[in-house]
């Protein structure tokens, strides 16, 4: 059996924790996520995917149970480690694209990687270019975000995403927003990251046909896992 | 990219550049306040260091005069009941005693810059029928010449004297029909009189001083005042003139003689002067918090139009502190263009008003100058004052919590 890049053991969250309004929205969530595996997270909106996916990706915290990332138990960690081993570990790829819009193609896919080391170098440039060519968008390097298509701009922050080198790629309904066409496109982009690097990928999707061509489908209802073959 | 900036510095610019316009009008804000504020700064100082020069121009900043004669009721208050009146004296003494003595004791001290002794007093001027009174200033020129600059200010004739010269002021001279090179008669009250030459007219822009002042070397006027070998005064001037209060305390604490500081003699034009200082500070004070206010509620705007890019940048691991700074960064930004602007903006109004607040005559009416150090001052004060400002908005997008920002 490969090795979990990613585990979770009782992960419970709670919002208005002790007033009349208290919601457990979470009830004790197990599950794991494997070095190069490609992993559906599917379920019904409010069944508690997006909070799952936060907690996944160190923007929240659990109310109990544990997470570990890489082996590195998360619980111990302050805010400014959790900040950092999510600049290293997690890569996001959103619905809406979400590129900063003051910076070109490329300067984007940087951004991870400067907002960790302070300063912009050769390296950093060259591992965006790398990035692009990858998901053919090198002749739009030095567009900025308002001018590229939904589907363009989705393939800069799957390339984004994987500016740092994660071990794991979070993408919450990368194709959502897109036609059909761009849709096949980036989820085959993902796909084929995934088998060249051994990047491990959580995908949230309502898309059942994209869901099927997954290596493994984590359901989720009301706040619990109820299928993950 | 910029390999030299850091993330903060890069990101900031670029989120200025892209709001442009709400940029440009901060920019434009600040940039007026700054011209305000310096071009205040270089007026108040021009007409304060002329007012200055003019008060300086005609007195010393510390005059040693003999000791008054105080009268010294026999009956003690207290030990009875009495009426009684006590009636000033008449002051006897009208020279400073052993004034060679105290002369080279000043000279030797190192906060005092020049020591010009001179014999006063009234005298009445005659030409013809035509009597005026006026008073007779016998001075070292080398010395009074240090603090009274009469060798610029001779409209005719030469500042050298002899012991027969006199020099009259300008005003003097149009009243008694007086030129170059006539010979007057000086006659004081008690009998002593002298009739000296014309040397130089002088007009020291002071009316009082122009028609009352006659100027002649010392020995001369104590011959005439018969004080012969005597001095009524000792002028001062010093290194530092503010420090004339102290200066004058410790010659009064040390020698038998009183001293009199400039400061004091002419209290009423330091409290305007302090005055227009304080009600400057006030408006430099305001003008300064409305911009930093006007900086504030920019970039409030801004951290709410960028919380979605603030979760982004948290999500892919920028900390808060780096988010904390990039908002402070735009606001130091901001501080500087703006003041850059600004200082020049003054610059100008400042070539305005050279050009148009001028005496009848072409003249300007006092110089004004930006001093470079002031530009530099501006520069860091507005940077800083823009960074104090982003302090608020960049504590809360510092604080933005990702998963909501994200949402938006």
């Amino acid at each position: 059996m490969a090795e979990a890049v990613l585990s979770l053991q009782g992960i419970r969250k709670t919002y208005n924790a002790g007033t009349e309004v208290e919601t457990e929205v979470l009830h004790g969530i197990d599950m794991a996520l494997f070095k190069g595996e490609f992993c559906a997270l599917i379920g019904p909106s409010g069944s508690g995917k997006s909070t799952l996916l936060n907690i996944i990706g160190l923007l929240d915290r659990p109310t109990s149970g544990s997470l570990a990332i890489e082996g590195h138990d998360t619980g111990r960690l302050d805010d400014r480690g959790l900040t950092q081993l999510r600049g290293h570990s997690i890569g996001f790829v959103f619905q809406y694209h979400h590129l900063i819009p003051a910076f070109t193609a490329q300067e984007n896919v940087m951004m991870p990687l400067l907002v960790q080391r302070g300063f912009p170098d050769a390296a950093m440039q060259a591992r965006a270019e790398e990035l692009l060519a990858q998901v053919g968008l090198t002749r739009w390097r030095n567009n900025k975000a308002m001018s590229m298509s939904g589907g363009q701009q989705q393939r800069v922050a799957i390339a984004r995403a994987l500016a740092a080198n994660p071990a794991i790629v979070l993408a919450d309904e990368p194709t959502g927003n897109l036609d059909t066409k761009s849709a096949e496109t980036v989820f085959g982009m993902m796909r084929d990251v995934n088998l060249a690097s051994g990047t491990s990928f959580l995908v949230v999707t309502h898309n059942m046909a994209l869901a099927k061509r997954c290596d493994r489908i984590i359901e989720v209802v009301d706040g619990q896992i109820v299928a993950s073959p | 990219m910029d390999s030299h900036l850091p993330f903060e510095v890069i990101a900031a610019i670029r989120f200025l550049r892209e709001g442009l316009v709400q940029t440009l009008l901060i920019v434009v804000g600040v940039a007026v306040g700054v011209s305000v504020i310096v071009f205040m700064s270089a007026l108040l100082n021009g007409v304060q260091s002329n007012i200055l020069n003019r008060v300086l121009s005609t007195q010393a900043q510390v005059v040693v005069l003999p000791r008054k004669d105080v009268s010294r009721p026999l009956l003690k208050d207290g030990a009875a009941r009495v009426i009684r009146v006590v009636q000033s004296r008449t002051q006897r003494q009208v020279t400073v005693d052993q004034w060679r003595k105290l002369r080279d004791s000043f000279a030797r001290t190192a906060s005092i810059d020049v020591v010009s002794p001179m014999a006063s007093g009234p005298v009445f001027i005659v030409r013809g029928s035509a009597t005026r009174t006026v008073t007779v200033t016998g001075i070292e020129p080398e010395h009074y010449y240090h603090f009274v600059a009469i060798p610029d200010d001779i409209i005719a004739g030469t500042s050298r004297l002899t012991g027969q010269d006199i020099l009259l002021g300008k005003d003097l001279t149009e009243d008694l029909g007086i030129k170059i090179g006539d010979r007057v008669l000086l006659r004081t009250a008690s009998g002593g009189a002298d009739t000296l030459n014309v040397a130089g007219i002088f007009d020291l822009g002071n009316k009082g001083f122009n028609q009352r002042t006659v100027i002649t070397m010392l020995n001369t006027a104590q011959n005439l005042l018969g004080t012969v070998g005597e001095v009524s005064s000792i002028d001062l001037t010093l290194k530092d003139p503010y420090t004339a209060d102290e200066v004058a305390d410790t010659i009064g604490a040390v020698h038998p003689v009183e001293a009199d500081s400039w400061i004091r003699t002419n209290a009423q034009f330091f409290t305007a002067m302090r005055t227009q200082t304080i009600s400057f500070s006030a408006i430099r004070t305001s003008v300064g918090l409305s911009v930093a206010l006007g900086i504030a509620s920019v970039l409030v705007v801004s951290v709410v139009q960028r919380s979605r890019e603030i979760g982004i940048l948290r999500a892919m691991g920028a900390g808060q502190g780096q988010i904390m700074r990039l908002f402070l960064v735009q606001g130091g930004i901001v501080g500087l263009i703006g003041s850059i602007l600004g200082s020049a903006l003054a610059r100008g109004f400042l070539v305005l008003w050279q050009v148009f607040a001028r005496n009848p005559d072409g003249t300007p009416f006092f110089a004004v100058e930006i001093p470079p150090s002031l530009y530099v001052l501006t520069a860091v004060l507005a940077t800083i004052c823009g960074v104090l400002a982003a302090a608020v908005p960049a504590l809360r997008a510092s604080r933005l919590d990702p998963v909501v920002a994200i949402r938006g």
